[in-house]
Order: structure tokens, then sequence, then C-alpha cells
């Protein structure tokens, strides 16, 4: 198990995390969302620790716990007061070996992921959006499916699905910890020896690439839901950071994606709000630091009276004219100027440090490469911007899926529930 | 693309949290007064070459009358889109280009401007040159008011059509009913689209008043230092002999009230509470800590205990008290399939009678205070909290000591203070319920 430990004297506080190389990517048909899942039931209970008491324990030294699960990572978490740290290294060696997964609390764990479910997605138009364009954008690779999971096979789920995705990937060899905070790295080291030390190794399963065939041609979709406004989201298939040392084609993504949408300065915000009036709001981002194909996505609400199509030509506007025209050189400047910022910013949390050391370390980087990279961003020239707006942008790559709202009204009213009472 | 996962309600728990403090002076806040009477809260530290500051008034959406409602939320999100001869687009220009974030701050019963720029001369001299026009002279463009107008309402049908906003708004208008905080924060579509650039001339001109600015900073700053970004920033601001103005005292319900709202969502919204403390109540921490117990300690809370430990109703339940000017909100809060929704309500009011009849277990209490007290140091761990914490300490107007006595009162609270408390401001029976997509069908 790799350990990585970055001082931070600021306040007498710990982040410990522990970070699985494994995500939703790692599932198959009919069991997606097992990934996240089996995190749900990382609570619920070990030999020596019952369902229920990680959380307490880690409650009673005055502490939060939570975790999260991604495409390509689960990461647990505590945040301590310093001197708490030996407990959560012993709770999270103890689970990383130990976790007994009954089925009793299968049963009622799956149904609040459910609810999750329901709550992150099912209700929420502009999430389903975001769930089909995936599905449809891409065919072969499995970032085409949700980290939450179909609800067929969350339906459909039993424990042993979680254990055995516990007993293929949870171990010290496909693990990181990363602790933060007002410690002594060496003292890290002992305890993380003394505590995961015991835990053996395993052989992981090989991973297949699963690389996605070239699109060939335009996809549209369209998703009803309930809603009053419509939304378009776009997205285009472009290169992934691979190489931080030699790739340069990632970097402009990035900065091209700031140029469009990194402030309130920033293109789209500027032409397609203020201006043109064209949409209420807007968004693009590149995602391109992943195991996984890379993405850009572009988004926007249109103004009332504004169609999606509308909306869909003002986005492909601003990357043509960048295509065609280019960037100046202050727009770079200004968003060189963030990045800078943005490094000292991010120094006043220390769970983002160790959050950001753990996503570079869980997808095969380094956490070495993060200053590299901020200097290779910071090293992106106009040109370079305009070079990779010319070549990605290509309809043949791109993906569109519009919302279609539907009223909301008229549909399953609701009464009260037998057994209670209007009062009103 | 986060499944950000197991909880997701400790925000709206933070709310209430945010009140709370530290046991050794470790945190000293100085305090003065600007020439002009504005209140300063500052604590310096040379950690990271960065400072926080902010300006606040008692100018939230309270402040808005029912026929202007949304002139207060609108006042705060254009100063900053045209003001002191330069257009909007020039000022987000400036402060990108110096790497400063700048947002407005708006909530119940404050609004103002929030800025976090890096320290050094240049970076900080062209941050605060647009931060003191944008405060001191804002000037509400009209084409700009009238295409905010237009993106506004339009967020507010959609917004509508969201169960969790129809029951927050349904809930705050029966728990308050004519009371200014049962107003929509944003103010409704129609009177969103009567405002004009008078109205926010107005507001603006009778609630961003010098004497009443409290300024807070927090980092890479002598006090020296200090001392004049607070001068500078409030020294132009509107003065006035007017008292500030008084909100009214938020009424104790009379009855129970329960609503229940048609929605296609597969999930009901359930809302419940009542009007529960003010900023200030000497029955705070035994609410505070009671409610760690009852709702607001993540996963070891009763409310999580019962609803989602031993029965999969709900992602995530929780209750907090969020203590304002006047009396706040105490609330509950959850999401069930539709289907559910009667007997997660049904556990929830059990779960509730049960806390307020009898209180917390000894050893549940001890357990709360072992967390609270054991966690201090995480309330303060870092510039962003400390800022917020100087904030609310000026604006309420609470002891310097505050963050000093936090974990001594915590320490003191018994089983009987909270008890006692609880019967004091919450009647089970006197309590708004809302839910939003319930199903006729469920069984």
């Amino acid at each position: 198990m790799r350990v990585i430990v970055k001082p931070d004297h600021r306040a007498p506080v710990v982040v410990s995390m522990v970070w699985y190389k494994v995500g939703s990517v790692d599932e198959f048909n009919g069991t997606t969302g097992v990934a996240h899942v089996l995190e749900h039931m990382m609570f619920k209970g070990t030999r020596s620790v019952p369902a229920g008491e990680f959380s307490k324990l880690i409650a009673a030294a005055g502490g939060r716990e939570n975790a999260f699960t991604t495409r390509d990572y689960t990461s647990y978490f505590e945040t301590l007061q310093k001197k708490r740290l030996p407990l959560a290294l012993r709770l999270e060696a103890d689970r990383m070996a130990n976790l007994v997964l009954s089925q009793d609390e299968f049963a009622k764990e799956i149904r609040v992921v459910m609810e999750e479910r329901r709550w992150r997605t099912d209700d929420r138009p502009r999430a389903l959006v975001y769930e089909q364009l995936l599905a449809t954008a891409l065919e072969a690779h499995p970032y085409r499916r949700p980290i939450i999971g179909w609800m067929n096979d969350l339906e459909n789920m039993r424990v042993e699905d979680a254990r055995e995705f516990y007993h293929r990937w949870y171990a010290p060899n496909n693990a990181i910890l990363v602790v933060v905070g007002d410690v002594i790295p060496q003292e890290v080291f002992d305890l993380a020896e003394q505590q995961f030390g015991g835990i053996k190794p395993q052989a992981l399963p090989q991973r297949k690439p699963q690389q996605e065939s070239p699109q060939l041609g335009i996809k549209r979709l369209t998703v009803k839901a309930p809603a009053e406004q419509p939304y378009v989201l776009m997205a285009y298939h472009v290169p992934a950071l691979r190489d931080p040392h030699n790739d340069w084609e990632p970097y402009a993504l990035d900065m091209l994606a700031s140029v469009l949408d990194g402030d309130e300065a920033s293109r789209l915000n500027r032409n397609l709000v203020r201006v043109e009036q064209l949409a209420s709001s807007v968004d693009a981002s590149y995602d391109g630091v992943a195991r996984g194909p890379g993405m850009f996505y572009m988004s926007a609400v249109p103004t009332a009276g504004k169609t999606p199509q509308e909306a869909e030509q003002g986005l492909r506007r601003e990357l043509q004219k960048i295509a065609a025209e280019g960037v100046t050189a202050d727009e770079l400047k200004r968003i060189k100027a963030q990045v800078i910022a943005g490094q000292v910013y991010e120094r006043d949390s220390m769970f983002a440090q160790a959050r950001q050391i753990g996503e570079m370390e869980s997808i095969g980087l380094s956490y070495r490469d993060i200053d590299l990279m901020l200097e290779k961003l910071k090293q992106v020239t106009p040109e370079q911007v305009q070079a990779v707006a010319k070549k990605y942008f290509s309809d043949d790559t791109l993906t569109v899926a519009y919302l279609d709202p539907q009223p909301v009204t008229g549909k399953r009213p609701a009464a009260p529930p037998p057994g209670l009472h209007d009062v009103q | 693309m986060m499944c950000n996962s197991r909880f997701s309600s400790w925000i709206a728990a933070a709310v209430f949290l945010l009140a709370a403090a530290q046991a050794h002076a470790i945190l000293p806040i100085q305090h003065w007064q600007t020439a002009s009477g504005a209140r300063v809260y500052f604590v310096e530290n040379r950690d990271l070459p960065m400072f926080d500051l902010s300006v606040e008034f008692p100018a939230g959406a309270a402040y808005d009358t029912r026929d202007k409602s949304g002139a207060a939320s609108m006042t705060s999100q254009l100063l900053r889109l045209g003001a002191g001869g330069l257009g909007e687009n020039e000022i987000a220009r400036q402060l990108s280009d110096v790497g400063a974030q700048l947002a407005p701050r708006f909530d119940t019963d404050r609004a103002g401007l929030a800025l976090r720029t890096l320290s050094s001369a240049p970076e900080r001299r062209q941050a605060l040159d647009i931060f003191n026009r944008i405060l001191q002279h804002p000037e509400f463009p009209e084409a700009v008011l009238e295409r905010e107008k237009v993106r506004l309402i339009g967020a507010l049908k959609e917004a509508d059509t969201k169960p969790e906003t129809i029951a927050a708004l349904t809930f705050f208008r029966l728990a308050y009913g004519d009371h200014p905080y049962g107003l929509r924060s944003s103010g409704e579509v129609g009177t969103v689209s009567a405002l004009t650039r008078q109205d926010l001339v107005d507001f603006y001109r009778q609630h961003y008043i010098a004497r009443r600015a409290v300024v807070a900073i927090v980092g890479d700053l002598s006090r020296d230092e200090a001392a004049a970004i607070a001068e500078e920033a409030t020294a132009g601001l509107p003065q006035t002999e007017a008292a500030e103005p008084s909100l009214p005292e938020a009424a104790t319900l009379t009855a129970g009230t329960t609503r229940f709202i048609a929605n296609p969502a597969s999930q009901s919204h359930i809302l419940i509470g009542a009007p529960g403390i003010r900023r200030g109540d000497p029955d705070y921490f035994p609410l505070f800590v009671g409610n760690y117990v009852l709702g607001g300690g993540g996963f070891v809370s009763r409310l999580v205990e019962e609803v989602r430990q031993k029965r999969g109703l709900a992602y995530s339940v929780y209750s907090y008290f969020s203590p304002l000017q006047r009396r706040g909100p105490f609330l509950i809060g959850m999401q069930t399939k539709r289907e559910q929704a009667p007997e997660a309500l049904a556990v929830v009011q059990k779960t509730l009678r049960e806390f307020v009849a009898n209180g917390p277990t000894a050893q549940e209490l001890e357990a709360a205070k072992q967390n609270i007290t054991g966690g201090f140091p995480l309330r303060i761990d870092s510039n962003r909290k400390i800022h917020e914490y100087l904030s609310v300490i000026g604006f309420y107007r609470l002891p310097l000591s505050y963050l000093d006595d936090f974990v001594g009162k915590v320490e003191r609270v018994t089983v009987a203070d909270v008890k006692s408390a609880f019967a004091r401001h919450i009647d089970p029976d006197k309590l708004v319920t809302v839910v939003v997509a319930a199903d006729k069908d469920a069984k």
C-alpha cells in the first residue's frame, strides 16, 4: 500500500483518506452500481466492529467520516483532531480485510441506495439528461454506465455481488493512504505499517482496455421529464491526459474550457448570457484527467422564448469562433492568474489537498504531477488552444441531448395517504 | 459525476453548527469600529498569502416588503453588474485578472459582499478597488436589471416544478404566515416582474448603511492594514440617522397544520417544523446539543438510526435549528419513495415525540458532548471557517468570547436542560408538516 503524507501545521487537525483504485468502471452489466453499494456496506460492520460502530467511534472522537465513489476510484475519509489519527487508521485497516457483509444489513442498505438514486437522478431532469447522454455517447467503454447503477440492477443486486467485488478489489496493493494535517510523516508511516502491514496483498484482476470505437456521425437524443425550462447538453470525444510530461493537447483543452466558461468574464457567460441573452445559464468543461476516455462538455439553459436549437447553435458558434480566430493572450493571462491564485486558495483546505493527491494517485498519475500539470497549464499558448478547437470539434464525434420539459401537473395526483388526515 | 455518497444533509445541518466554537483563546479576535460606525472583526493569520473580506448589512430577504418581494435579493445580485463607471464585463475581467473571487452574500437576515484575494500588493490593490466600487457605487443598470429579471423568473418557474422547492416554500409560508421569514427569498414571479431600478436604488440607500455594516477580515494582513481596508470599504456607504429597521417577532403556532401537495416525483419530500429560536436565546446550547442526538449528529442520530439504519427508508434524514435575528426555523427533513411516505412520516413523528417527552439518555448526551467538544478544532481549521464565525459573531453581536466559552457551555448541558428546552420550544402537536408527492395508492 502506498502511503502519502503532506504535513500542514495550520491547525491541530488531520485528514485521513483511504483510496481504492476501483470504481464503477470496473463493474459488469447486471451489477452496475455495485462499487457504490459496497461503499455503503463498508460502514456495516466487521468481525470486531459491529454495524453502526464505525460511525459511533469516529463521532466519539470528535471526528467526521464519509466516503464517495466515482468512475475510477472509491475513497473513504475521516477528519479528526490529530491525536485521534490512530483510531481512523485502525478502523480503515480493519474494514479493508474483515468486512462481514451480512444479508440483513444489505437488505436495508440497498433500499437506502435506491432512495439515493431517486433523489440524485430519477427526480432530477438534468441528471437524467447527463445519464442518458453518456449511455449514448459511449458504446464500449464502461463510463457509459451510471455510477449509482441502473435501478433494475439495484433491485436485483444481492449481497454476494458486493462480497465478490470486495474480495476482488479491496487489498492493500490496490489502495493508497493519504494523510494531510498536523503530523510528522515518519510517525504516520510507522502507524500505517503497524495497522495495515499485516494485511496480505493479493493478485488483482487484469483490466481490459474496453476502448471506444471511433464515432461515425452525430448522435442526438431527447429526454422527456417534468420541468419548466428546456436544456441542451453536448459532448465531444477528446483525448484524456496520459503522459503529463509530453502531452500538450489536454492542457490546451483545459484552457479552452476556461476561456469558454472559467468565470464570469469568460466567453459563454459574456456572449450568450449577457450580450445575446440566448441562455440564462451556460457551462463548458473538459473531463480528461481520468483512467478512461476524455470528453468535452457544453450545456445551456435557453432563455425564455429561445429554443434548445438556438442555444445549441450559440454554443457551437463560440467554439467555431475560437477555431477560426483563436483566443487572445489576454484571455489566457487571465486564466493563468486564476490558476496561480487557485493554488494558494486550495491550501486553505486540508481536505482539498488530500483529495487532489488521492485523485491523481488513483488514476495512475503521481502526486508529483500536480505541480507539473499547473506549470504545463501556464505554458499553453493561444495557438495551441486554437489548434485543439480546430481539431476535435467535428460533428462526427458529437452527441447532443435535449431536455423536453413535460408538464408537472396532472400526473400521479397525490392525496393524503391512508391513516393521515389533512387538517387544513 | 461523483457519487458523493452516504449523506447529503450535513450542509443543511451546518446552518446550525455554524454557531459553535472554541475552548482556548486560540482565536484572538480584534474588534473596533470604523469612523463611519461600521463594526470590524479581524483575525490575523499569516500562514497563506491571501485574505478573506466581507461586508454585510441587515439587508437580507427579511427586509423585503410583500409587494416588492425580491428587491433585497436583486439588489445584492446587481451590485457587481455595473458600478463606479465600470460595466459588468469590465468588473468581471478586472477581478479575474488578479485571480480574485468575489461573490454576493445573501440569506434571510444578511446581505453584502465577500472577497477572497491574494495579499500581494498589486493583486490586493486591484481587487479592493473593484470591491469598494461595487459596494459604494453600484449603478443598477436598467438593461442589466431587465435581463436578470428574465433569468430569475425562468429559474423561479423551473424551481416551482421541484418537490424540494415546493416543500420549502409551503413550509415557510405556513410556519411564518405574514412574517417576512415566510417570504420567498428571491421574490415571486409577480413581484420580480414588477421590480424597477428605483426599487433597487431605494433598497440600497435604506439598507446598505455604513454604521450598520459588519466587516469581517481574516488573513495575511496587519491590524493597520485591516483597519485601512475597513475604512475604505465603508467610507463611501450611505449614511442615515434613521434607526435600524426592526423585524417583527415570529408568532408561535397555535395548531398543527399538515399539507399534501401533488407532484409527479418518485420520492415524497417531507418537511416538519416550526419557528424555533433566535440568536442569543439562552436555550441555544441545550437545543444544539439535544438536536445532535435527535437529528444533527450525522450517522449516529436517532432519526438516522430509526429511518435509515433500521428501516432503509431514506438516504437523508436530518433535523436542525437555524437561529436568526428573530426565531429561525426548527426543521426535520427527509425524502422517501412516495409509496412509503406514510410509514416514514410515522417513524419520524414517533421519534420526535419520544425525544421531546423524555430527552436524550445520559449516554447519548455524553456521546454528543464528546463529538462536539472533541471536534472543536475542526470548526476553525481554515480561514474560510474562521471568517464565517467572525461574520456571525459580528452580525448577531455575540460576545467576542463566544468561541472561548463554547466548549464549556456544551459541557454544562444536562439531560434535564435538553428536556426542558425542547419542551419550551417544540410542541409536537403544533408543527407544520408538508408532504410533496405523496401517493394516493399508498398502503
